[in-house]
């Protein structure tokens, strides 16, 4: 008896397999054929090994970045990238990473269904990655296994209903209709920028009236602009490493710049091979999630990833991306001059995050609006991180950290919480806002019923 | 024959654009499409016979041959008229 519950455990307890068993149940629910069922529960189960090998790559390739780096500025430096630390993540939390994924995805529903906030948030990798966070800062603070899941999916769920909300009002002056919201892992920033904009710019002087190079454009191309942005890195710190140290101590006898291009591609390697393997597993659970919610939440708004805006102001797009990075390098030499840890630029958040601020800053302030609102974004999710890794735990510095804005205010939220008073403050505090939200929507609509009555 | 939906990174977008293809497909009663989503990095012209790509991405997906550029990738109306286009060039309406 005792051997059987061993075994049950041992499943629970293996993501793979754990992941697997959530798709079969999705796809059971949805009444798919057998076929369908098994090779989605087989995708997954690969899929998150796949993940699991591209960790090993991203991770054999930080190791010596991070050598080079100590000897070459005698401080640490660390490359923020969602898909690297994720992977280094689900190597240990993987387990509660899925479960909290699968409460938080009920709790979306849920709360949709519930409040005046009808966002269902279907960008499953975003999801994914913020379940992975909450995972690693819950553990930190040794709640038991149960109420772990729970006030982790709810956080998530709370999370995954908010960000949309805020950008919300924006998002609509750019998509100029309330049928569609954004969930991606930066509308905290992208909501900020728009604001900015309004009060920096003039709409009426859109970044789309600007004629750009078209040269520009394979940089969407995310392997491409890692491998490139990468190598630049690595090939700059690798200077200031000098050869000697590195054919002594890291590349066997291999030339320094050789090695450090060799290492930079490895990293974009790493990250292409996890996103191969996130892609296998969403493939299962996301259509599964989408079915449940159209049945469950009438009047549901979907929250879809960033580049929906994109094809609203491709130039801003650009012009996002470029000053979000400018802001990412500012920081980068504020902070060697303060001597704290050093975020090195990210290529994925600057483009794909920056992007999307220049979209919402245009969107309010035209070109100045971008300009500023991306600038200020690229700053954020520079000196953001710096303030999330020490509630990390021992993940915190690992080379590698969570970059876009919504994790840094979920992560400082959750993690500064638990700080001040462990389990019962992250407890209330999730609660507290859960019972923010419901106040709105009685207030909402006590208000609604008033304007009709005067009327 | 087989369509694909390709976007920056390959997660997200491609993959609501994918989940759009396969609902109008059900729509048309179009059956035998495979329906596939792919990063701008991995996606070569032998992956599908078709790509659909938002017209952000114009420029980047022309060595993919046979592209299909979107106005808005949210636009299921759009979407409706450029895949239904497709299928009968192939005879599958």
């Amino acid at each position: 008896m005792n051997s059987v519950l061993n075994i049950l455990i041992d499943i629970a307890s293996t993501p793979a397999i754990l992941v697997a068993l959530i798709a079969v149940l999705g796809l059971g629910l949805q009444k798919k054929p057998i076929s369908d069922v098994v090779r989605g529960g087989i995708k997954t189960f690969v899929g998150f090994l796949v993940v699991t090998a591209g960790a090993g790559v991203i991770e054999g390739s930080l190791a010596p970045f991070g050598e080079m780096f100590q000897h070459a500025f005698n401080m640490q430096g660390v490359v923020p990238n969602n898909e690297a630390i994720v992977a280094l993540a689900l190597t240990k939390y993987g387990t509660y990473t899925a479960l909290i994924m699968l409460a938080g995805m009920a709790f979306n529903i849920l709360i949709a269904r519930i409040t005046k906030f009808k966002y269902i948030y279907l960008t499953g990798h975003a999801t994914l990655y913020m379940a992975c966070m909450i995972a690693v800062i819950m553990s930190v603070t040794k709640m038991s296994a149960v109420p772990l899941v729970l006030v982790g999916g709810l956080a998530l769920g709370l999370a995954n209903t908010i960000f949309p909300a805020i950008a919300q009002p924006f998002t609509k002056q750019i998509t100029k209709n309330d049928s569609v919201a954004l969930g991606h892992t930066g509308n905290f920033g992208y909501a900020l920028s728009g604001f900015i904009g309004k009060y920096v710019g003039n709409k009426e002087k859109s970044t789309e009236d600007i004629n750009f190079p078209k040269g520009l454009s394979f940089l969407r191309d995310s392997t491409v602009s890692i491998t490139l942005t990468m190598g630049i890195v690595y090939t700059i710190v690798a200077l200031f490493a000098g050869n000697e140290f590195i054919s002594e101590n890291l590349s066997n006898g291999t030339n320094y710049i050789i090695y450090a291009l060799q290492q930079a591609g490895m990293f974009a390697a790493g990250v292409f091979v996890i996103l191969a393997g996130v892609r296998l597993i969403l493939a299962e659970i996301v259509p599964a999630f989408k079915g449940i919610s159209e049945k469950l939440v009438p009047n549901s708004i979907p929250a879809l990833d960033c580049p929906i805006v994109f094809p609203y102001a491709p130039n801003a797009v650009l012009i996002g991306f470029l000053t979000s990075f400018v802001g990412g390098i500012v920081s980068l030499f504020i902070m060697i001059a303060t001597g704290t840890t050093v975020i090195i630029p990210g290529v994925v958040p600057h483009f794909f995050c920056g992007a999307t601020a220049g979209v919402f800053g245009n969107a309010t302030g035209g070109v100045r609006g971008a300009v500023v609102g991306s600038f200020i974004h690229g700053v954020i999710i520079s000196f953001m991180p710096i303030l999330l890794m020490p509630v990390m735990g021992d993940l915190g510095f690992q080379g590698s950290t969570f970059s876009d804005t919504d994790y840094g205010v979920t992560g400082i939220f959750l993690g500064k919480l638990a700080d001040m008073g462990g389990q019962i403050a992250i407890v209330s505090g999730v609660l507290a806002v859960l019972a923010l939200l419901l106040a709105l929507t009685i207030f909402g609509k006590k208000k609604a019923t008033e304007t009709k009555e005067v009327a | 024959m087989k369509m694909a939906a390709v976007c920056g990174s390959g997660l997200g977008s491609s993959f609501m654009v994918e989940m759009n293809i396969n609902s109008v497909l059900n729509e048309l009663g179009v059956t035998g499409v495979e329906v596939a989503h792919y990063d701008m990095g991995s996606a070569t012209p032998d992956l599908a016979d078709v790509f659909f790509v938002g017209g952000d991405l114009a420029d980047s997906a022309q060595h993919l041959g046979n592209v299909v550029i979107l106005d808005s990738i949210i636009d299921m109306d759009e979407l409706r008229e450029k895949v239904k286009a497709v299928c009968s060039k192939e005879g599958l309406l």
